[in-house]
């Protein structure tokens, strides 16, 4: 194991324990938006789908990285599209504060 | 540390700040006040993760990225255009193509390294590759079930759980191998189509009332393959992502568990509609009250407190467009109406709100179980439309039952309870609800949109 790799475990626990607490205040309200957020964020993996694509490195890669742009880009288009289209519906009954 | 070249610094930049801002996006999430800043915060960051990746050094083919940025949002605007009806199977299909984006990814790295890949990044690459392909066909059996393509009872046969076991152990042994060996090529194509069985038969079991919690666990298996594969390609943004998204998902199922009294093993092994369907079949001869519209109207319009209680059924007829109206019309008249929010209703979390938001019932008006529970006993009417188990008071009574100890809405305490129902077959899970059979209850048989107008006409015509 190398000090990349356990930097990653660093980071990862910390983003956990970030999500963790986050995450827990979100309101019920919004917990439909909510996964379709994390979703859409979730697709950031479409970097390293572009890389492969880009590097060319073999044909296999590169056809399984050109299906794998697709698949998360559409997350990604998709993901913020519908979560902005929910939230712009949630309204309150109460005249607007200054 | 290494030096950056100019580029990769200027990208390692870009991708903390990205990191940053999906924080910040999950934060603003906690109100609807300042939801929508949230995504802001997401779509910035995402263009600057892309845009930057853009400029990774090693990149010399720009065409066939941009054809397939362009097919993926060519797919992806549909997608986030569907009716909010459709927003449970949507989410089940978003996280399919998360998982198959991680799976391809994984894959093409792995030929790509073979055979020499050090044990650690084995590891992860084969977590990376398990939980992907088990989350893709996963979640599209999940999205065929919620789109009603598949069967949406649970299916069980003898010996399931031992079957699944089986399938999910051979996985992880063909992973420790490919640790052990990572030069053995034609062991790993295995190590992709075992999950994808397995991720068919854990779903073949489940019944559309566990749906919320399902949904919620792929979405977290979705995430920790992400984070899996952040490990794999040394990129942190991508761990912080995979971590957000996993810890959400993981959250979402606990909530969702708790809200039905339930562990994570018994959804996942425990085939609930199989024990339920028994249970119904003792169903004795019992009188019910029914009412019709006009008498419904009569006692909504005498009331002073209204709970309005949704469950899938008003998802299924279409009904929260009229039953906004009905809310109009009552709110008009000076009489109090809210809605109470189970955390299950409905297919997946948060499922109702969203509906009702649709309808443009103010979410103010939305309130969720533990705060309206203690207001029952000094509600007039409790309006049940088209929900069934979160309202049956068996949970709490009877100890025989198979919800007992699942919190419910406590609406048998108002002092009249009204539900709308087709008739008097019982609800998805199978279970026999004694809340019908109360003195104080009044059945009103038929559609649920089709009665909730029927009402509205009453109520129209008793004004003037």
């Amino acid at each position: 194991m190398n000090s990349a790799l356990m930097n990653g475990l660093y980071v990862f626990m910390l983003a956990g324990f970030i999500g963790f607490e986050v995450i827990k205040r979100v309101s019920p309200l919004l917990h439909t938006p909510l996964m379709s957020l994390t979703n859409a964020l979730d697709a950031i993996a479409v970097v390293g789908a572009i890389v492969l694509v880009g590097e060319h490195k073999s044909n296999l890669s590169f056809i399984l990285g050109v299906l794998a742009v697709i698949a998360a880009t559409s997350n990604v288009v998709g993901g913020f599209l519908i979560t902005d289209r929910m939230l712009k519906m949630f309204k309150t009954s109460a005249p607007k504060k200054p | 540390m290494t030096d950056f070249a100019g580029n990769q610094l200027l990208l390692e930049v870009l991708y903390l700040i990205a990191s940053a801002l999906f924080i910040l996006s999950l934060k603003w999430m906690s109100s609807p006040r300042t939801a929508r800043h949230g995504i802001w915060a997401g779509e910035l960051g995402m263009l600057l993760a892309i845009g930057g990746t853009l400029l990774h050094h090693g990149i010399i083919d720009y065409k066939w990225i941009f054809i397939a940025l362009v097919i993926g949002s060519g797919i992806g605007v549909p997608l986030g255009l569907v009716h909010m009806t459709a927003v449970p199977q949507r989410t089940a299909l978003s996280h399919a193509f998360g998982a198959l984006c991680v799976t391809l990814v994984g894959t093409a790295e792995f030929y790509l390294r073979t055979p020499n890949v050090p044990r650690f990044m084995m590891s992860v690459l084969s977590a990376e590759v398990i939980l992907g392909s088990l989350t893709f066909t996963g979640s599209l059996m999940a999205a065929g079930k919620l789109q009603e393509v598949l069967p949406q009872r649970p299916i069980t046969y003898k010996g399931q759980n031992f079957v699944n076991l089986f399938f999910l152990s051979i996985a992880v042994l063909l992973a420790v191998y490919l640790v052990l060996h990572p030069e053995a090529k034609q062991v790993f194509p295995a190590m992709i189509v075992i999950p994808l069985i397995f991720g068919v038969l854990m779903i073949i079991p489940i019944g559309g009332a566990d749906m919320p919690t399902v949904i919620s666990l792929l979405n977290s298996y979705a995430g920790l393959s992400a984070a899996a594969m952040g490990f794999v390609l040394d990129s942190k943004l991508l761990i912080i992502a995979g971590a957000l998204d996993g810890s959400s998902g993981f959250i979402l199922s606990v909530i969702m568990s708790k809200a039905m009294n339930r562990s994570f093993t018994n959804v996942l092994f425990g085939a609930f509609g199989q024990v339920q369907a028994k249970a119904a079949g003792s169903t004795e001869e019992k009188t019910v009250r029914s009412a019709t519209a006009d008498e419904a109207a009569g006692i909504l319009a005498a009331a002073n407190r209204v709970v309005v209680v949704p469950g899938y059924g008003m998802a299924v007829a279409q009904a929260q467009h009229k039953v906004r109206e009905l809310y109009d019309a009552l709110t008009k008249r000076g009489v109090d109406v809210r809605f109470a929010i189970h955390p299950v209703a409905g297919r997946m979390p948060g499922h109702m709100n969203v509906l009702l938001a649709e309808a443009d019932v103010p979410y103010d008006r939305l309130v969720e179980m533990d705060d309206i529970n203690g207001d029952f006993p000094q509600t007039d009417v409790a309006l049940v439309i088209g929900a069934n188990d979160v309202t049956n008071p068996a949970a709490r009574t009877d100890q025989s039952s198979p919800i007992y100890g699942m919190p419910i809405l406590d609406v048998e305490k108002s002092r009249t309870v009204m539900v709308i129902k087709r008739g008097m077959s019982p609800g998805f899970a199978g279970i026999d609800n004694p809340l019908y059979y109360l003195d104080h209850t009044l059945m009103l048989f038929g559609d649920a949109k089709a009665f909730v107008n029927s009402i509205l006409h009453e109520l129209a015509g008793n004004t003037h």
